[in-house]
């Protein structure tokens, strides 16, 4: 019996269907907002694949995959073209695909990822090519017959489609995993996709392989699809992991074959044998004339470029934050902007101490409102700069650290400024001299004896004075003003 | 070059189509020809030269991200040989 190894290495690698959030699809003008229509409602000759039409691009797309593979450190490809890939299939009107084969738009770039308690690594990124999407399948069966057969909603079909293709860099479902996570924040940061995963606009497959431990060529790999979630990505790569180790450790040869992941039954089974790239027949796509983005062109989009996730990440790491506060400050584009801000407009202190400020209350109460309320960000009533008035009248000492919170709460809960809440609730010091004024007429007015020993020059009967409307506010009278407003009613007399 | 049976039967299944045997072997001879035609052209040095993915001197043909009105769903459904719920109906599709 030969030897066989017991210790392999896992190779991953990972394919990313995105799609774009133009407003119109791909090579027409039909509206992309399908989600929750009639089916069939949002479809014209062009994305039902009528005889005769012709598609033309989208220029937003293109600016949109242009974007995509700058922040993903590619090279944009000068001349790029469309191609047909053809296979047969009820999904595709027109019995082909416009995609790209050999010219992508974008090419050999790079994302950098680290899982937690590892250090960050550095995952290839072989390609980025535009395509359309396809048509939506439903399979039902006949109630007569019994027979299966299946309906064919075409608003889907032609929606701008970015397939992001890695390297097989990844070596742990962990990292595979992490590198969904980040990916899907780096489009999130530069607006070309909603990439929810579970709502079919970021959809993944995944290549898995073992070899044996130090040995150069690859394994035999199997494509896993059908996996709707992060966590199923997780789980059916820990599965095949475990089921091609079990193989190859019994001496068996595995098959490259695709595989589908059954969420219910937390396993991978053998699906359909996968036609070969040159099944698909791929050809330049006679009807787009090619693309040739000058640099000027690929300037123009780097200039709108958004700081990436990383950089904001940086960013707060410089300003003295923890790693941890600077990972979750920078989660989402909203939320590190919405950090941003409230730092800018904590004027006047110390910068460390504005970012620890604001890192507190943001990571505090600002995020415990987005995740009870399930609500964005921005949505939040508590506008930054609303925000940075609370935190300021915190640090004069206007309101307590502790009284701060409710007034927080009733801010998101009102739309009010901290000033009028802090007022409200009668949480404030009093230094409108107008309002104070009236008290100390009354306090004068009240006290004969007190104002006759002032005024036969006993000082500290302004004392006794003060006191008085001290009592009548609780103590949240400004001292200093109400010694100045005394001693100014009372000498005019 | 010559294609074998095999070869035709394969095309064909990627064509979703079925032939005879007799069709088969003509199909074999014919398409062998278009082959031959094409090796002639293969057989031209084209050392040095671009490839031409497309013959007109046209490029970045595009349109700008605007959203047009659709066809009514009764145009949409006008060829369909079945139809249900609004949907085209199909025979059933196996993965």
């Amino acid at each position: 019996m030969p030897a066989v190894a017991t210790d392999f290495e896992t190779v991953i690698g990972l394919e990313v269907h995105c799609q774009l959030t133009t407003r119109s699809k791909m090579f027409c003008a039909c509206s992309t907002d399908y989600a929750g229509a009639a089916p069939n409602t949002h479809v014209c000759p062009v994305c039902l694949g009528m005889p005769g039409v012709l598609p033309v691009i989208n220029e937003q797309a293109i600016a949109d995959i242009v974007m995509t593979g700058l922040a993903l450190d590619c090279e944009i490809t000068p001349f790029s073209k469309f191609d047909r890939k053809n296979y047969p299939y009820p999904d595709l009107m027109k019995g082909y695909q416009i995609s790209q084969y050999d010219l992508p738009v974008c090419k050999g770039g790079s994302l950098e990822i680290q899982v937690e308690g590892h250090e960050p690594r550095r995952i290839g990124i072989t390609r980025v090519h535009m395509e359309e999407d396809t048509a939506r399948l439903l399979h039902r069966t006949d109630p007569v017959t019994g027979d299966g057969y299946s309906l064919v909603d075409v608003n889907r079909s032609g929606t701008p489609l970015m397939e992001i293709v890695s390297e097989p860099d990844m070596r742990t479902p962990a990292e595979a995993r992490e590198y969904l996570v980040r990916l899907r924040q780096v489009l999130r940061y530069i607006g070309v996709s909603e990439a929810n995963m579970e709502e079919g606009n970021f959809r993944c497959d995944a290549n898995i392989s073992l070899r044996p431990r130090g040995q150069a060529e690859f394994g035999t790999k199997v494509e896993i699809k059908n996996m709707n979630s992060f966590r199923a990505v997780h789980d059916a790569l820990v599965f095949e992991e475990k089921r091609q180790a079990a193989a190859l450790s019994a001496g068996e040869k595995l098959i490259q074959e695709t595989r589908g992941w059954v969420d219910e039954r937390n396993e991978t089974v053998s699906q359909r044998s996968k036609e070969h790239a040159n099944d698909y027949r791929y050809f330049p796509e006679p009807d787009l004339p090619p693309l040739r983005l000058s640099s000027a062109f690929v300037e123009s989009v780097r200039a709108r470029l958004p700081r990436l996730p990383a950089e904001r990440k940086a960013e707060l790491l410089d300003l003295g934050l923890s790693e941890h506060e600077a990972v979750t400050l920078s989660e989402s584009r909203d939320r590190a902007d919405y950090y941003d801000a409230v730092r800018a407009a904590l004027t006047g202190g110390e910068p460390a101490r504005a970012a620890k400020l604001a890192a507190n209350w943001v990571l505090g109460e600002v995020l415990r409102w987005v995740n009870t309320t399930g609500r964005d960000i921005q949505d939040l009533p508590v506008t930054p700069d609303r925000l940075a008035e609370l935190i300021t009248m915190v640090g004069q000492g206007t309101v307590t650290a502790q009284a701060a919170k409710s007034v927080f709460e009733t801010m998101a809960e009102s739309g009010k400024t901290a000033a009028d809440v802090v007022a409200e609730q009668g949480l404030a010091q009093i230094s409108g001299s107008d309002e104070l004024r009236d008290m100390v007429r009354a306090v004068i007015a009240a006290n004969e004896k007190a104002v006759a020993d002032y005024r036969a020059g006993k000082d500290s009967a302004i004392k006794f004075l003060i006191g008085q409307v001290m009592r009548e506010t609780k103590g949240r009278a400004n001292p200093a003003l109400l010694q100045d407003l005394f001693t100014e009613e009372l000498t005019e007399k | 070059m010559s294609l074998t049976s095999a070869d035709v039967l394969h095309i064909a299944r990627l064509a979703r189509i079925s032939l005879t045997d007799a069709e088969v072997d003509r199909f074999a001879a014919q398409l062998s020809g278009i082959l031959d035609h094409f090796a002639a052209l293969a057989a031209v040095p084209t050392a040095g030269i671009e490839p031409t993915a497309h013959p007109l001197p046209l490029s970045n043909v595009m349109r700008a991200d605007e959203v047009a009105s659709s066809l009514p769903l009764g145009d949409v459904l006008l060829n369909a040989p079945e139809r249900e719920d609004g949907y085209f109906r199909v025979r059933a599709v196996l993965e």
